[in-house]
């Protein structure tokens, strides 16, 4: 009847489950095997940018934090540019960062943070527009069947936030918040928060990307 | 901290030869020259993915897992074209890797190898197009061959084996295959209904060259039991792709007198084709 299309079927995502913490983050989970590990800390000594610490919770339907979830961010450089060949933006490449890092939510506060810098913005879809800094999220754990993707935005871009292309899908003001961290000082650190709610009133917008 | 993995520019073939230097199991690899020309022809950077194809995966809310009832969205995912921050992900080398982390008989031996089945895990990483996905990282974790994990949160009967960690890593190589060695894990009971058990099963962590690639899944074995009444595997909503999480014993890939094998092959999201207007960059 007709000729067939010889295309694969991505493999069905499962749960992390409650002991992610052993494949990748195995100290979290008690005990150390790897001589090189991956962490929540993405700068060295010699990245450029501008220091900053990300912290918040995931929380449940219930408004409990999650304890077990385990987080993994991405982002651009300083100058907005990804560690990745398909970035070809015209700026600089920190040989110091890739961009990368992963944490476990604390077993005993659900706190989940990482240090690392602010990105820049970075050139939208067909070199269009700029998109505002963020960070992209995602987020796995017992529970929930398949990674949730999100982003994070940052407070103190206001102009750039009113612009971004993905900020401007959202309609409703309320739930455009949720992907916006809230900058403060912390002594001399910069900390945003940065919450994530699965369901209810604050539910964080997730994407399907 | 890791050290980066220090992209020069724009050129694929710099980074994967400059990362790609040998496997996880010490052997060295090919020559650069050969994997420059086999990469530049399998991997398109900057093409957008295809759509993710959610009717074979399971749904966020499965009442008949509990634990998915708190911890599901109930807006609808908000659909989001490609961008940058889409199509780049992080790219490791093999150069972080140990030369035991894939080998989860030896990786935590204290005073002797861990206890049970032995087997050896192999397969291939592909994306949706069918293309080898070569260089990206697959981690593995399970419990041991009692079925208990080496977690301080898993309080389970069966003993901990004083000689296996239960967690493993590698790096694809050039054809996007891969392969550890292990023992086969245990059934375990968990907390859902009054009597749920878990089928054996070994969870995988894999990475492609995007973010959105990003996939967890487990692995179960030709011929479980328990399959049958295991909700993790039963809220896979299409019976063909949940089949395909179920590998098949390769006796062709076995160590006679040794090791027994499974094979189990992984497939990340594809991208679109580049014939016309794909690009993310506006020219």
């Amino acid at each position: 009847m007709v000729q067939a299309l010889k295309y694969l079927t991505e493999t069905p995502s499962q749960t992390a489950g409650p002991y992610v913490h052993i494949g990748l983050i195995p100290h979290q989970a008690g005990f150390d095997i790897f001589d090189k590990n991956f962490t929540n800390v993405l700068v060295g000594p010699d990245t450029a940018g501008e220091r900053i610490r990300i912290e918040g919770h995931v929380f449940d339907g219930a408004g409990m934090p999650l304890k077990d979830a385990l987080v993994e961010i991405w982002q651009a450089n300083a100058a907005g540019r990804y560690n990745h060949p398909a970035d070809r933006q015209e700026k600089l490449l920190d040989k110091a960062f890739r961009g990368w890092g992963r944490t476990g939510a604390d077993f005993e506060t659900g706190l989940f943070w990482f240090d690392t810098v602010k990105p820049g913005s970075v050139i939208g879809r067909r070199g269009h527009r700029f998109m505002a800094p963020h960070v992209s999220f995602w987020i796995v754990a017992r529970g929930i069947n398949i990674g949730l993707s999100t982003r994070m935005y940052f407070s103190d871009e206001e102009a750039a936030n009113r612009a971004d292309p993905v900020l401007n899908l959202i309609e409703p003001d309320t739930r455009r918040r949720t992907l916006i961290a809230q900058r403060a000082m912390r002594g001399s650190a910069v900390v945003y928060t940065f919450d994530v709610y699965l369901q209810g009133e604050r539910e964080t917008v997730f994407f399907d990307v | 901290m890791l050290e980066s993995v220090g992209i020069p520019n724009r050129q694929p073939e710099q980074i994967l030869g400059e990362t790609g230097a040998q496997r996880s199991g010490g052997s060295v690899e090919s020559s650069g020259a050969r994997r420059v020309s086999g990469l530049a022809s399998v991997v398109d950077w900057e093409s957008e993915f295809f759509q993710r194809d959610r009717s074979i995966h399971p749904p966020a809310l499965t009442p008949e897992y509990k634990t998915s009832v708190l911890r599901s969205p109930r807006q609808p995912l908000l659909s989001l074209q490609n961008s940058l921050s889409e199509v780049t992900g992080p790219l490791f080398g093999h150069s972080e890797l140990g030369p035991l982390d894939n080998d989860l008989i030896l990786n935590y031996a204290k005073d002797g190898q861990a206890i049970g089945e032995r087997i050896i895990v192999h397969g291939q990483v592909m994306d949706e197009g069918g293309r080898p996905v070569p260089n990206v990282l697959v981690e593995f974790w399970q419990a041991n061959a009692g079925g208990r994990y080496r977690h301080k949160n898993d309080r389970y009967i069966a003993p901990i084996d004083p000689n296996f960690g239960g967690c493993g890593r590698t790096i694809t190589n050039e054809d996007g295959e891969y392969w550890f060695r292990t023992i086969k894990p245990g059934p375990y009971p968990f907390r859902n209904n009054v009597n749920s058990w878990r089928p054996a099963h070994i969870h995988f962590s894999v990475f492609g060259t995007g973010f959105v690639q990003r996939l967890i899944t487990q692995m179960y074995f030709e011929g479980d039991p328990l399959l049958v009444k295991d909700v993790m595997f039963q809220m896979i909503p299409d019976r063909d792709a949940a089949k395909r999480l179920v590998a098949p014993i390769d006796f062709n890939a076995t160590v006679p007198l040794d090791t027994l094998a499974y094979r189990f092959d992984i497939v990340l999201r594809g991208r679109r084709s580049t014939l016309f207007e794909n690009k993310l960059h506006g020219n």
